[in-house]
């Protein structure tokens, strides 16, 4: 029996809502860490039972959480569920650990990056804001942290290193924080090419890796941003959120601060596709699972007003890759409505037909069971939701 | 035994009451009491201060015998009292909203 579990990360806690093919009737369980900040949870595609989990507290630091059985008990990597004392195999707390890698045989030196008022300011670690579990081995996860760099792990997530060659690799004093810090918020693995990789940074833009993450390079020609004093700079672009269909990992979809853009060609250059939505601000975008032309956002109002237009909760939809979209509102609030999703908060399942999820800041977790044409609220009244994944279950 | 006395977060994390005892060697400064905590509860590592400066974490405070030894050094004895166990070592989380 086929089902799906949805894993949403929100302000104060994390939730776990399941069910089966039909998407009609959920279960929810949690909060999981009550109080504490989720920024993304995400589990394997190599094993659903695996899921990583970013905990953070602007009080206590970060914390990576793992849960082995599809989240119904969690534990810190390299402390097992039940141990808390060090006996015998030690669990150090390493898993807490993101060290910038400035070592002169394998790092970069940790320079600066522009800060808000223009002046340079040093690199500092505040907390994941995303975990991509590997397509194929369940020990090897990586994470995207603010101040952006890019870890990865290979064992579970006991202990973390950086792949120093993005932070390093020349443009890094260019890179500016956003509205939400200096983030590393995207990590798209290419399913045809172990050695392929893209990560987007607020505000920096997007880069792609050839190698499994030695070598980086910017992947911004195309983009326009009106609001950085070169408009088309090389960097400095602050890409909200990418997307990518699995089937076609050369085409992808990215919503920038404003413009909806596409690349067809692995981002070497990009193509404005925003056509005619009523704003093209916005945070998440998505890729429908089965067909690759099929692509969803949700527009914001502006940068100065980050909630829907008009009070009305639309998803936009475009079966043509772009430029023409069409109002999905069928179970959505149309009126009184201003909330924002968050660029991590939304995504796709792969059962027939796709079912596409999105949380609100209001606390609402939506679902549509049939591509988009009618909605339900899972849940209405969680904290606001910081991020959405989905598991298909078999 | 050394009393210590974690905010309700720090708790949960390490799966205990609102206070835990744990042994210190002498002397007895918020170095060696951190110190011996993180031993016994190594997923606190990190939470408190910092993993590679040993920094207090900028929201929290530390008090002994009600007194603020947040910015006291880490190194100086703390009070007799809670050498001994009569008084706990405080683990405060600025109140900060949120």
């Amino acid at each position: 029996m086929s089902g799906v579990r949805v894993l949403v990360g929100t302000k104060k806690g994390a939730f776990i809502l399941t069910s089966d093919g039909k998407r009609e009737k959920w279960d929810v369980s949690g909060p999981h860490f009550a109080g504490w900040e989720m920024y993304h949870l995400k589990g394997s595609p190599a094993d659903p039972n695996r899921i990583y989990a970013s905990q953070s507290s602007g009080w206590f630091g970060q914390i990576i959480q793992r849960s082995d059985d599809g989240g119904k008990t969690w534990h810190q990597p390299g402390t097992p569920p039940g141990e808390t004392t060090g006996a015998g195999g030690t669990p150090k707390g390493e898993s807490n650990k993101f060290k910038y890698d400035a070592s002169p045989e394998t790092g970069k030196p940790l320079t600066t990056h522009q800060w808000y008022d223009g002046t340079q300011h040093p690199w500092e670690f505040k907390r994941v804001w995303h975990l991509e579990p590997c397509l194929t081995e369940p020990e090897t996860v990586y994470a995207g942290v603010e101040d952006a760099a890019l870890f990865k792990s290979t064992d579970g997530g006991k202990n973390w290193s950086e792949l120093s060659g993005l932070r390093g690799h020349g443009t890094g004093p260019k890179w500016q924080p956003g509205a939400g810090g200096m983030c590393l918020h995207t990590i798209i693995l290419d399913p045809s090419d172990p050695g392929r990789m893209y990560i987007a940074i607020s505000a920096a833009g997007a880069f792609r890796t050839d190698d499994g993450g030695k070598t980086w390079k910017p992947i911004n020609k195309g983009l326009k941003s009106q609001y950085i004093p070169d408009p088309s700079a090389e960097v400095g672009h602050c890409v909200h959120h990418v997307a990518m269909n699995k089937s076609r990992p050369d085409v992808l979809f990215m919503q920038k601060h404003w413009d909806v853009m596409r690349s067809d060609d692995a981002g070497e250059n990009w193509r404005e596709v925003s056509g005619n939505l009523p704003t093209d601000f916005g945070f998440v975008i998505d890729v429908h699972a089965h067909e690759p032309e099929t692509i969803y956002v949700v527009p914001i109002k502006s940068d100065s007003e980050h909630y829907v237009p008009d009070g009305k909760l639309r998803v936009y939809r475009s079966r043509t890759g772009g430029q023409e979209w069409e109002a999905l509102t069928n179970g959505l609030p149309q009126s009184n409505c201003y909330v924002n999703i968050l660029r991590d908060s939304m995504a796709v399942d792969s059962l027939d037909k796709c079912g596409i999820y999105f949380g609100t800041t209001g606390g609402q977790v939506y679902a549509s069971a049939d591509a988009g044409d009618s909605w339900n609220p899972i849940v209405r009244d969680l904290p606001a939701v910081l991020s959405v994944e989905v598991q298909t279950l078999d | 035994m050394i009393r210590v006395i974690l905010p309700p977060h720090l708790r949960t994390l390490a799966h205990v009451g609102s206070e835990v005892a744990v042994e210190v060697p002498s002397p007895v400064t918020i170095q060696s009491v951190l110190d011996a905590l993180e031993d016994s509860y190594p997923m606190l590592r990190g939470t408190i201060r910092d993993h590679d400066t040993l920094n207090r974490r900028a929201f929290l405070r530390f008090f002994a015998c009600e007194e603020d030894w947040s910015h006291e050094p880490t190194d100086k004895p703390l009070p007799e009292s809670v050498a001994s166990g009569k008084e706990p070592f405080v683990v405060i989380g600025a109140i900060a909203g949120g």
